[in-house]
Order: C-alpha cells, then sequence, then structure tokens
C-alpha cells in the first residue's frame, strides 16, 4: 500500500502509522458524562467500505493526514492534512511526484 | 538414461563435483541437481511424505512435487529444496529426505502395507476417535512426527548474508517468456523504467541488454502481490555458486509498480492413474527439456500417455534425441492431423481411447498396463503390457495464477484448457501468453483414470500423498465444499501448493457432487507463490547489522568496563564492573556508594521534547494530570499523562525554559509513543492551538549526579552560576558551563537523594562526564549503572515501564494526588469510570524477603503456600533487587487492594521456576519516606 503524502509524495506504506479513526467526533475537554467518553472511546462502527481514518507520516514530515481508504481493497481515495499550516493555510501545499 | 553431447543450458566442457547421500557424482556448468543425478542414471530422490514410496523426479522446475532434497552448506541444512531448481556447483552436498536407514531400502515403506488405514483425516479418526481424552497421543506423537514429514533443518545459525532492495518502476513484468520479453521491448521503446523478472537462471535478452530504462532480473521469483500495485520477489544472488564468495544469498525485492504485465505462462500437469508415481513417470514436456535444455535421454525407451496436443512435440523431440518412443497412448478418440504427424516423425504407434491402468517396475519402470477407456475415464476390456523404461505423461497445462488472483478475484473456469484462467484483471493489469489462454492446447476432460480393477493407488497430490481414494472418502465424510476437502485431506497444502494436483483434485471432486468444474470453484490461492527464505525477509533487520542507538559517553561505558544491555534499540550500561565482581555485587557497592557519597549515571536514553508557542502552557495543562501553566520559569515539575481511556501513560517531568518554552521528558520506552500522542492532538483534536513539537533526544547528552556530596562536586566545576540551596533548589534550573561547555543543570532526583541532571549537547556530553568523575573522585564518585538505579528507585517506590503497564492507573501506583480537580485534561473522566475506581484494584505495595532468597519478577503473591493457590493471585512482582540500605532482598508488586495489607506476611509462588517463599508486604517508600534527602 502506498500513500501519497501532501508534502512528501507517494511513499510506501512502512513510513506511515495508522493513528485512529477520523469519524469519530471527540467530546469537548469540558464534557464530564462518562457515558460520551465511554462512546468515543470505546464504540466503532467498523466500516466495510470507505473509511475515513488518521495517519501519521512518522518517517517523513510527521504530519498527520485524513486518508479516505477503502477497507475492503485497501485503495486509497484521498489524502490530505488533518491540518492546515497556518502560515500557508491560503497556499496549496507544493505537489512532488514519487521520487524517480 | 545417458547424456547427450549437448545441451542449450550446459556447458559440458566444465566438469564439476558433486554428491548425494555421501556418494560422488560428476555434472557440468549449467545442469541443476535433478538433471545431473538423472544423467547419472539416479532415478529414486526421496520418499513420499506419509507412505513411504520411492520417488523420482516428475517435472523439470518449480512444478516438481516428488525430488526434494537438502542441501548441507558449512554445516547449514536447508531442507525441502526441489532438486529440479537447485542449480550445480563445485562440491555441492546433497542428501535425500524421508528415508531411514537409506533411501534405497527404508523402513518408513511399511506404511504402505497399512493401505487405507492411512487415509483422509488417519490422524482425527484415530486420535480424536476411539482414543479420544486418553493420553495415547502423547505417546504417539513423536514418532508420527518424525515419520511423516519432510527434510529436517539444523539447529546451526545460518551465517550467509541476506540483501534487501526497494525498486520504483513503470512497468514491472513477471515472467521472460516470449510474450513476456515482447511486453519489455514494447514498453522500453516507450521510455518507461521496466523491470523484468524471471526465475530461470538466464533468458534471452536481445534489445533490453544495457538499456538505461530496463532491469533485468534472473533467477527472481515475484512472490507476492500487495496493495496498492506492491510486488515482493526473491533474487537467489549466489546459491547457483561455491559458498563464501562474498554475495548475499538471496535479495530480496519490493518492487513497487504503476503498471503490471503477467506472463508467469502455464505448467504441465500429470495424468492421474494406479502406479503413477513410479520413478521413471515423468511430465512429457519435462522430459524433451531435459533432452534439449541438460542434454539428457531419461530413457531409451518411453512411452508417452496424455490426453491432448502438446506430449505429440515432446515425442518427436525426444526421437529426435535419440530415444526410441515405444507408443502414444491417447485417452482421446479425435486427434489433430499435426498431432499425428508429429508421431509419425518420433516413429510412434497411436493407441487411440486407451489409458494406462498400471505401472510396474522395482526401482523404476521397466513396464506399464493400458486399458480401452471412454470418455468418463472409465476403463474396461482386454489389457495390454507394453515394455518401456520411461514414462511421459500429459494432462495439459495449468496457468500459473497465483499472482493474478493473490488478492481476492475469482479465476474464471475455462472447459476448453480444464484450467483455471485469470479473472478480469484491474485497468493497469495485463496477463499475456499463455497464463491468459494464448498457446495453450485443448484438452480432453479425463484427469483421471478410474481403472477397472486398480492394482495400486493413483496419487493426486505426490507430495502429500493423496489419492483419488481419499477425495472418494472425504465427499462420502461430508468435506463437499472446496476448503473442506483441501483441509482434510490436505490436497494441496504442501510446498509445491499444488501445481500439479490442483485441477485433478477439483475434478474428482465435481465429478464427485455431480457438478462443473466451475461451479465447484477452486481454492483461494495466496502468498507466497513458492517456498521464500525467512532469511531474506529478515535482512539486515537482524544479528549485527541491526541499528543502534548509542549515547554520547557509550564509548566511555565500555572503556570502564561496563556491562551493557539492550534497552530497545538503546544499549545501556548495567554496572561497572571490577574485577571479580558478580552484577549484584557492583550494583549493590554503586547503589551504597550514590547513598552514602555520589554516583553519575548516563540518562541521555531518556525522551526529550521541545514544547514551544504562545499557547504550549495551555496545551501542557490539557496533557498532563497536573497544572504546568502555574509552573514558574527556571522550574521543572513532576507530571503524568493519561490515555485516553484513562489508563495511566507516561510518567516524566516538565521543565520550563520561558514563558512559551517547555522542555519534557519522557520514559526511555515511551519517547517516541509520547510525541505521536502530542503531534496527534496538535494535528488532529487542536490545530488551534499554537504550539510546536519537535524531538531533541539525540541532541542533549545527559547525566544524572547524585548523592550527599553531589552539589560539592558540581561548585568544583560549574561556572557562570551558582549550585547553591538558594540558586538551585529542588526542582530548580540554572544555566552555566562545565569546562567551558554550556550545561543545563536541573535538581531532579530519582534516587531520592540530593541529585542533579545535567544537559549537554551531545557533541560535548563525554567531555563534561569525564570532568565530573574526574572532579568527584576525592569525594568518592562512581559510575552507576541502570541496576544501582533500578534499585534506588525501587527503594524509594518510584515507577518506570514495569508498573506503566497499560492496565495500572494513576491512583492504583500511588499517584492519584496528581490528578487536578481544577482542570480538565486527557483521560480526566475516563480515570474515574466505574471499572477503574472499584475495590480490589492492583495497588503498588513493597515486598520483603523474609528467608533471605531473592525475590522474582512476575512471582504471584498468594495466602496460603500451595502452588494450586496461584489460580487465586493477589498480585505479581514488577520489580527485584537486594537493598543495601535495608539489608534484604526487596521489590514492588501490584497486589489487589495493597495498601490494605501492609504489615501482612504473605507467600510468593513462583511456581515456573519452582519456588515458594514468605514475604512481607511494606510500604512502597522503603527509604526516607518524608523525602528530606533531596532538600536542602
Amino acid at each position: 500500500m502506498r500513500i501519497n503524502c501532501p508534502h512528501c509524495g507517494l511513499r510506501d506504506v512502512v513510513e506511515f502509522t495508522y493513528a485512529c479513526d477520523a469519524n469519530r467526533q471527540r467530546p469537548n475537554l469540558d464534557v464530564t458524562d462518562v457515558s460520551e467518553w465511554n462512546a468515543f472511546v470505546f464504540d466503532r462502527i467498523n466500516t466495510r467500505g470507505e473509511h475515513k481514518e488518521f495517519w501519521q507520516h512518522n518517517h517523513g514530515c510527521r504530519a498527520h493526514l485524513i486518508v479516505v481508504r477503502n477497507t475492503v481493497s485497501h485503495e486509497i481515495l484521498s489524502v490530505e492534512l488533518a491540518k492546515q499550516p497556518l502560515a500557508l493555510a491560503t497556499k496549496t501545499p507544493r505537489k512532488r511526484t514519487a521520487a524517480k | 538414461m545417458k547424456r547427450l553431447s549437448s545441451g542449450i543450458r550446459i556447458d559440458t566442457s566444465i566438469v564439476l563435483q558433486f554428491t548425494f547421500d555421501g556418494k560422488p557424482y560428476q555434472g557440468h556448468v549449467g545442469d541443476t541437481l535433478a538433471s545431473a543425478l538423472l544423467a547419472n542414471g539416479v532415478k529414486i530422490f526421496g520418499r513420499s511424505f506419509k507412505l513411504h514410496r520411492p520417488r523420482g523426479v516428475l517435472g523439470v522446475g518449480l512444478e516438481e512435487p516428488n525430488a526434494l532434497v537438502t542441501i548441507i552448506e558449512s554445516g547449514v541444512r536447508e531442507p525441502n529444496l526441489q532438486a529440479t531448481m537447485v542449480e550445480l556447483y563445485e562440491g555441492l552436498v546433497a542428501v535425500s529426505q524421508n528415508r531411514w536407514p537409506s533411501l534405497e531400502w527404508d523402513l518408513g515403506s511399511i506404511n504402505q502395507l497399512g493401505g487405507k488405514v492411512f487415509g483422509a483425516g488417519f490422524y482425527y479418526k484415530t486420535f480424536f476417535g476411539p482414543f479420544r481424552n486418553t493420553r495415547i497421543w502423547h505417546f504417539f506423537e513423536w514418532f508420527i512426527r518424525k515419520a511423516a514429514g519432510l527434510g529436517s533443518a539444523s539447529h546451526v545459525a545460518d551465517t550467509a548474508q541476506y540483501d534487501r532492495m526497494n525498486a520504483f518502476c513503470d512497468v514491472l513484468i513477471v515472467g521472460a517468456s516470449s510474450a513476456g520479453l515482447d511486453a519489455a521491448r514494447t514498453n522500453s521503446k516507450e521510455g518507461k523504467r521496466v523491470i523484468i523478472a524471471d526465475l530461470n537462471p538466464s533468458y534471452n535478452t536481445d534489445g533490453l541488454t544495457d538499456l538505461a530504462n530496463v532491469q533485468l532480473l534472473s533467477r527472481t521469483m515475484v512472490w507476492g502481490a500487495y496493495d496498492g500495485d506492491t510486488f515482493t520477489a526473491v533474487e537467489r544472488v549466489s546459491d547457483h555458486r561455491t559458498p563464501n564468495t562474498g554475495e548475499p544469498r538471496h535479495r530480496q525485492w519490493v518492487i513497487r509498480a504503476n503498471e503490471v504485465v503477467l506472463a508467469t505462462g502455464a505448467s504441465e500437469r500429470p495424468i492421474v492413474f494406479p502406479g503413477n508415481d513410479r520413478p521413471g513417470v515423468m511430465l512429457a514436456s519435462a522430459m524433451s527439456q531435459y533432452a534439449l535444455d541438460f542434454g539428457v535421454l531419461v530413457g531409451e525407451k518411453i512411452a508417452i500417455f496424455t490426453n491432448n496436443d502438446s506430449a505429440y512435440g515432446a515425442a518427436r523431440d525426444l526421437a529426435n534425441a535419440g530415444a526410441d518412443i515405444a507408443c502414444i497412448i491417447d485417452v482421446r478418440g479425435q486427434i489433430s492431423d499435426e498431432a499425428l504427424m508429429l508421431a509419425g516423425e518420433a516413429g510412434a504407434e497411436v493407441i487411440k481411447q486407451f489409458a494406462v491402468v498400471n505401472t510396474v517396475g522395482a526401482k523404476g519402470v521397466t513396464g506399464i498396463t493400458i486399458q480401452a477407456v471412454n470418455e468418463a475415464g472409465q476403463t474396461t476390456g482386454p489389457t495390454r503390457d507394453i515394455n518401456c523404461d520411461a514414462l511421459g505423461t500429459s494432462g495439459g497445462h495449468t496457468p500459473l495464477i497465483s499472482l493474478a488472483v493473490q488478492k481476492g478475484a475469482r479465476p474464471v473456469f475455462s472447459n476448453d484448457f480444464q484450467a483455471f484462467l485469470p479473472p478480469e484483471m484491474p485497468k493497469n493489469w495485463l496477463a499475456v501468453g499463455k497464463l491468459a489462454g494464448d498457446g495453450l492446447e485443448h484438452v480432453s476432460p479425463v484427469l483421471i483414470i478410474n481403472a477397472e480393477k486398480p492394482a495400486d493407488k493413483a496419487f493426486i497430490d505426490f507430495q502429500h500423498d493423496v489419492t483419488d481414494q481419499d477425495i472418494d472418502l472425504a465427499h462420502l465424510e461430508g468435506f463437499t465444499a472446496v476448503e473442506h476437502l483441501k483441509r482434510y485431506t490436505t490436497l494441496g497444502m504442501a510446498t509445491d501448493q499444488g501445481r500439479t494436483s490442483h485441477v485433478a483434485g477439483m475434478s474428482r471432486m465435481a465429478t464427485l457432487l455431480g457438478k462443473s468444474i466451475a461451479e465447484t470453484g477452486t481454492s483461494r490461492l495466496r502468498a507466497p507463490f513458492a517456498g521464500v527464505s525467512l532469511g531474506s525477509i529478515a535482512a539486515e533487520r537482524f544479528g549485527h547489522v541491526m541499528p543502534n542507538r548509542l549515547t554520547p559517553m557509550h564509548d566511555w561505558h565500555n572503556e570502564n568496563h561496563a556491562e551493557t544491555y539492550a534497552a530497545g534499540l538503546w544499549h545501556r550500561p548495567m554496572a561497572y564492573m571490577h574485577s571479580g565482581e558478580t552484577i549484584e555485587q557492583a550494583y549493590v557497592r554503586e547503589a551504597k556508594t550514590v547513598r552514602s557519597k555520589a554516583g553519575l549515571a548516563d540518562v541521555s536514553t531518556l525522551g526529550k521534547i521541545l514544547v514551544q508557542g504562545p499557547d504550549a502552557a495551555e496545551f501542557l495543562d490539557r496533557v498532563y494530570t497536573n497544572m504546568m501553566s502555574t509552573l514558574p520559569v527556571m522550574k521543572a515539575r513532576y507530571g503524568l499523562m493519561l490515555r485516553e481511556d484513562g489508563i495511566l501513560f507516561d510518567d516524566g517531568t516538565a521543565w520550563r525554559l520561558g514563558e512559551t518554552e517547555f522542555l519534557v521528558t519522557t520514559t526511555t520506552a515511551n519517547a517516541g509513543k509520547v510525541l505521536e500522542h502530542l503531534e496527534y492532538f496538535l494535528d488532529c483534536v487542536w490545530p488551534d492551538l499554537k504550539v510546536v513539537t519537535t524531538s531533541v533526544t539525540d541532541q542533549w547528552g545527559s547525566m544524572a549526579i547524585s548523592g550527599p556530596q553531589a552539589r560539592n562536586i558540581l561548585k568544583k566545576v560549574v561556572t557562570g552560576t551558582s549550585v547553591e540551596n538558594d540558586t538551585l533548589p529542588h526542582m530548580g534550573i540554572v544555566h552555566g558551563q562545565i569546562d567551558g561547555v554550556s550545561v543545563m543543570i536541573a535538581r531532579l532526583s530519582f534516587s531520592g537523594e540530593r541529585a542533579y541532571e545535567v544537559y549537554a549537547p551531545s557533541g560535548f556530553a563525554r567531555r563534561v562526564w569525564e570532568t565530573l568523575i574526574e572532579a568527584g573522585e576525592p569525594e568518592g564518585l562512581v559510575p552507576y549503572g541502570l541496576e544501582a538505579l533500578g534499585t534506588l528507585r525501587v527503594e524509594k517506590g518510584h515507577v518506570t515501564g514495569a508498573e506503566l503497564d497499560g492496565r495500572a492507573t494513576a491512583a492504583d501506583l500511588g499517584l492519584g494526588g496528581m490528578l487536578s480537580k481544577k482542570k480538565p485534561f486527557i483521560g480526566s473522566v475516563m480515570a474515574f469510570r466505574e471499572g477503574l475506581v472499584r475495590e480490589g484494584r492492583l495497588q503498588l505495595v513493597g515486598l520483603k524477603s523474609l528467608d533471605g532468597r531473592a525475590l522474582n519478577c512476575g512471582a504471584h503473591i498468594i495466602e496460603n503456600a500451595s502452588i494450586s493457590e496461584v489460580a487465586t493471585s493477589l498480585g505479581h512482582v514488577t520489580a527485584a533487587c537486594y537493598s543495601p540500605e535495608l539489608g534484604a532482598y526487596v521489590g514492588l508488586a501490584l497486589v489487589s487492594n495493597g495498601k490494605k495489607r501492609i504489615g501482612q506476611k504473605l507467600i510468593l509462588s513462583d511456581p515456573l521456576r519452582g519456588m515458594t517463599m514468605p514475604i512481607e508486604i511494606i510500604s512502597p517508600h522503603m527509604v526516607d519516606a518524608e523525602g528530606s534527602r533531596m532538600h536542602g
């Protein structure tokens, strides 16, 4: 499997680490209802098909990415930065192709 | 059998010496072990898996199920290699397998007399049937494991080198058949980067050599197809040469391709008939290849048995090479004119609508029996005996579809070819040549002969000794699904993955079910396509070439007799040995010295993360359980982090170096995980926070100087700042210099003594270390290792990785007071969920041995001395050492309701090491419980 990192280009999956499901809505830090936190920490949909998830490019730029992956075919449908760089928010990230 | 004057692949001018089962033989450059042994008249290559029947060579390449051998190189045995794939080299040593005492005369062959006893499901039926719940299996297991099976590996370490390579290309071409080579030429002309990989030692590279955009790989098997068009391949770099050439033995390739052309071709399969495993029965195409490529004629008088036209070409080739073709037996009634013409050229009698029903010969075929056969493969009528010394069979060809279907698509059955063809391919994949059915011959559906009175067993899967009757039996017993049949009979589960047996097995099953093969389906093909050496997968990630992380003081430790051990990738000193000392004596001496004088320890492996930005303090308030925003500049604070689920994650310190700048330290083991944790929250959860994190673990060399004399030693060498208590109190930080090197000194204590952590830039850390060692000599300072460090922290009840086990909460470890009530933080709600605050949780306590013996880590605390009481364990030991301060063996443990048990006398049980001993539960704060030593 390969992931097209917006910073670094197309890289092998060994450079990345799966972080977690990106569909979940994390309760605000000041929420004190334990059942809301329980649902967030433990409940999973276990999607068959397109799944939005966080990956980190550990052995590259270290940015977290939002990856849409088909859990059946492992096809990567889209990759974007989880956090737009603040200073560069208005510019489009530089595109690179795989190393020749 | 005889050697002809020449063969395409061999160089008869060079003679190679080799041995098989200790007997010397000669072969030529280009020979395989199989071709060389055949040329020397060897017929029996091994004994079969279950029934110990003598077996010869069936094929010429990767399809070979029978001729498995063990190659011995420098004492290392590599078992189960196909003799047809082993290239000959000078001095090669091969031995046969699965025979005792010898290949020619094998005791295990009495298994054949067992007849139907050893049929499908024998072990299940015997040991889980009448003898269920007895210990009979345990009695027989050793004999059965020894008798059934293939070769055995050695216990000697593999000293060969293995290599790993990453490659990228526009087009990967698997297989250098003519279709594959055409694709390579076309794509290379278009300027695409092409990699072509083929199993064989050489192939026709016309028009492909010396091109910058073409990489030619030979002896390379592409064995796996993975997501994102990533392929794995193993290249046998030096297996064909006498060892110790300095080259890697195998090279593992990971190839990422934009497009893929599969030209893997097809391999011939035999017809199944009684006695079809007798040495001398071979694939017809293999016979002709031995003659043309290797100059080996496998018989003088050869009979051919076929259900298709391809064997007629083989017959003609063999006749041209000098063999007498006894006859061509064909199950079909209609035979093409071209085939008949080839038979004429071969001078062979064609016997239509007949089948072989038996073979005879003690050490190899000396004759066959044939009988008339109908369209269903059933034989009747009078039999006829034919003399021959070899029998070539062809049941058609099976396209090698493994790579095309590994990712899950179902192959498509073709009635014309009686074979599974690749399914519809992804748009950037292409199947060409015989794999796609181009150039495959039409085949009669008769793949298995049902002899009227079978005189012998008919083998479908040679390598696992699966006969047609085994499949019938499995069907009768209800194993009617393909995957069930496969597992029950083990059809196709041997090292050859059913390359020669698969279609015949499916065909038998379809007949029994009264369905077509297409309706019956096929079992799933998975990677690897054929055997892959584990060494090539481990490659450089193993042994002396594995990466290391060394602290700046590493060489000093080695020069000063440090005993080191690995902690992850780090190498850390365990203790600095004086001559004649045991490890325990050394660490006890070091720990005593720290408590009475001073010691210096290398703590560079602790994780160090710089957290900077206007929101740094707010961010740390959220990730630490305690308040960090109130920390004054140039002060440090101990801190805890929880996971989202409320369990304790890591402990460390935060140093406030400026209003917007913190240095965060972590445990050695969690350095990477903590950084990821911080990065995740900044990227994904709170992207609005203006904070950046940077790992600075490798930038700082750090050392802890501890003990009553620590400050006096520092005073002698530190310039630019005072280190007295008013300038540098407990948890204070100062900047200064040691021997001209800028350092940061934080007054932190892990040992409970007056202690300081000195941080120096990595490149100068050894110099600072040596300055401290030298300056401390008059005060009695010694370097101390991880064992003494551990002893000092156990005496203080400080926690490390052993207690942060992913189950313990802060409260369990007596750190509940560090969970702030004033602010929310990660895990602040979940830390108080029902399961984490209930009665009876394991809590941190100290243990003291009551009989003078050492405690064992992992041993359990129980109330009663009977070993069976382990089932009611109260908890377990997490750390153990000898405490010089208490003069006893002590430890830390996690014990149910531990705090309430302090003072109780209980039993420590270690059934693994067969030990029980009396212990007392004590407070984890064994030394200086009020913490007075580190202040002032």
